[in-house]
């Protein structure tokens, strides 16, 4: 499972602090409807959008990550709610996700059937 | 016919194209089928659709030929020995039941009649309490009567080949039964010539009871016993492979063999040797192809045995590693087949349709207007007959069953479908499906040709894992026997206001 570490310094927006994407998915979820998901029983939490410009974009986060941890907490065995409140406390201004997805492990893949 | 040469020409052209690499196969001849009337080919007997004849005269029509006159001359031999054998026996047991009946009904009668004969002077008369079990005793005979009327005075269905080991023993337990109250009779009242008659006729009062209770003990032992399904027996026809199963209760063996022979002939498709010629001749090829050689010479007579047996090691080793293509041929042959069938049975089906519709039904008025052209239903089978018979011939001659049916049988099943009403659908079916053996006439029926083959007693009880063969002539029925499993219920209660449900949910949050 490759994983990448990728580090979301919030912003202002008004009187709320934002990451600029949105997640779906949650143990409280129906993982059949997930778009982004390999295998359609997988109940974690993905990125189903991305905001152009965002904190998030330029931090390189990709639509489709699923998002395995959130500074340190996990996040494949959340409810939505739970995933919600651990990416938007108000006291963190940087969170850091570990995120794997699909195309990373292609790359290293091909990189490695290239040597 | 010109359609057929055609066809002919092209399945020579194929087998000859598919042939040309291996040498060593022959080569398949469509012989033109010869078309006499259906009533000569009844006379004949079977007639075999044989391609390939010019090879395989030897071992197809061999044994077909083989196995009907054999049929024949066994048929003709047991008839004569089963018609003095089976009488004897049975007229044996009637003679004895009857006996026995009689002993059994006239004992109470003669308890009650015998001390008015030999001491009427000394007998003290009892009013009506004994009146009233005269009654009693008169009706109670009445209902035995009926009831043995009922349960044993049935025709028999099935010739066993032992006794019927319950049906003997309650026969032995009433003649004891009876006897020691002879005995007593005998003892007690007769010799000391007792006076008290109420007594005596209460004694054979008791008699007639015993013997009613008796009797349900033999409804019980012969009818009820056997009812709840314990054994599932497994049915299989040896030549073609058709199974069947049923559910049967504690019998012995010889009483499963007849439930399983009356179900086989309502349930399984007729017997028809013409079917299997195909693989006979098939394994002829096989072991055709093989010649084996004895290099060593002659003069081994001790490894006679051994050379035996690695020359047939040798011919198993090289027919295995051969490039054996008769499946090849089989596949080929098998679709050539179907669509054969599946063409002549269109024509078949047109024929039919169209002679059906030439005859009508006359209503009442029409048959007193015009009397002229009517006709009764065997006179119009007669008419519109020659219409369908080539076709239906044909067909017949395709699927194989031509010996199963004779022109007069033909005649008469389409005189019963005109009168019935059927539509030629229904007339049709009998002869586009193989039906049970009960359908065809009674010489297929063989009833009396079996014979029970078993390792245990015939007389012993089904146990699971029984085996047993039903032979017949040339074929036979291997049956074997499961024990039912104890089913186990558990039970799961559901409160009907538990169904509930809610939405599937696939929220998205911008964080």
């Amino acid at each position: 499972m490759l994983t990448q570490r990728i580090e979301i310094h919030k912003l202002w927006d008004g009187d709320n602090l934002i990451l600029g994407f949105s997640i779906g998915g949650g143990i409280d979820q129906d993982p059949s409807q997930n778009p982004f998901s390999e295998d359609k029983a997988d109940k974690g939490i993905y990125v189903t959008r991305v905001s152009k410009g965002g904190p998030a974009e330029v931090a390189g986060l990709r639509l489709g990550d699923k998002i395995m941890q959130v500074n340190g907490w996990d996040m494949t065995m959340v409810t939505h709610d739970q995933a919600r409140k651990k990416l938007t406390k108000k006291n963190e201004d940087v969170v850091r996700l570990l995120v794997t997805r699909r195309s990373l492990e292609d790359a290293v893949r091909q990189s490695m059937m290239q040597h | 016919t010109w359609r057929k040469r055609r066809e002919r020409s092209r399945d020579r052209h194929k087998s000859r194209s598919k042939e040309s690499s291996r040498s060593e196969k022959s080569v398949t001849i469509n012989a033109p089928p010869a078309e006499p009337l259906l009533g000569d080919q009844s006379v004949r007997g079977e007639e075999v659709q044989d391609d390939n004849w010019g090879e395989t005269t030897t071992a197809v029509t061999g044994t077909s030929e083989h196995s009907l006159s054999q049929e024949d001359i066994v048929r003709i031999s047991k008839d004569l020995d089963d018609s003095v054998g089976l009488d004897c026996k049975r007229y044996l047991n009637v003679a004895l039941s009857v006996i026995l009946g009689l002993v059994v009904f006239l004992t109470p009668l003669a308890f009650l009649i015998l001390p008015h004969l030999l001491w009427p002077d000394r007998l003290r008369a009892c009013g009506t309490a004994c009146e009233g079990l005269f009654i009693s005793v008169a009706f109670k005979l009445l209902i035995l009567l009926l009831a043995v009327w009922a349960l044993f005075f049935r025709p028999p269905r099935a010739g066993l080949p032992r006794i019927f080991v319950f049906r003997a023993l309650l026969a032995t337990l009433v003649l004891l039964f009876v006897l020691s109250y002879w005995l007593f009779y005998g003892v007690r009242i007769l010799d000391s010539q007792d006076e008290d008659y109420q007594g005596i006729v209460q004694y054979a009062v008791s008699l007639v009871d015993a013997l009613l209770f008796i009797h349900y003990l033999a409804i019980v032992l012969l009818e009820l016993r056997q009812l709840q399904p314990f054994f599932s027996l497994c049915v299989t026809r040896s030549t073609d492979g058709a199974t069947q199963h049923y559910n049967l209760g504690q019998l012995s063996i010889q009483r499963a063999a007849v439930v399983i022979l009356e179900n086989y002939y309502k349930d399984f498709p007729v017997h028809n040797p013409a079917l299997l010629t195909a693989s006979k001749s098939r394994a002829a090829k096989h072991l055709a192809g093989l010649k084996v050689y004895n290099v060593d010479g002659p003069g081994e007579n001790n490894a006679a045995a051994g050379i035996a047996q690695s020359q047939s090691r040798a011919m198993i080793a090289a027919a295995a590693r051969r490039r054996d293509s008769s499946h090849n041929e089989l596949y080929y042959e098998e679709a050539e087949h179907e669509r054969r069938v599946r063409k002549r049975r269109a024509r078949l089906v047109v024929a039919v349709e169209e002679a059906f519709t030439h005859i009508r039904r006359m209503q009442e008025e029409e048959q007193k207007k015009a009397p002229g052209d009517v006709m009764d239903p065997r006179e119009a089978a007669q008419a519109i007959f020659p219409s369908m018979a080539r076709a239906l011939q044909k067909y017949l001659r395709t699927t194989r069953q031509q010996h199963l049916h004779s022109m007069e049988s033909i005649q008469q099943h389409l005189a019963f479908s005109i009168t019935n009403n059927m539509t030629p659908k229904a007339f049709l079916e009998s002869y586009l499906t193989t039906g049970p053996t009960l359908q065809y006439g009674k010489d297929r029926w063989l009833a009396r040709q079996w014979t029970l083959i078993s390792e245990a007693s015939v007389t012993s009880g089904l146990k699971d894992g029984t085996v047993f063969l039903l032979k017949c002539i040339d074929f036979s029925l291997v049956v074997t026997t499961k024990k039912i499993p104890y089913i186990q219920l558990a039970e799961e209660f559901i409160d009907p206001k538990s169904h509930k449900f809610m939405l599937r949910l696939q929220s998205e949050t911008s964080v």
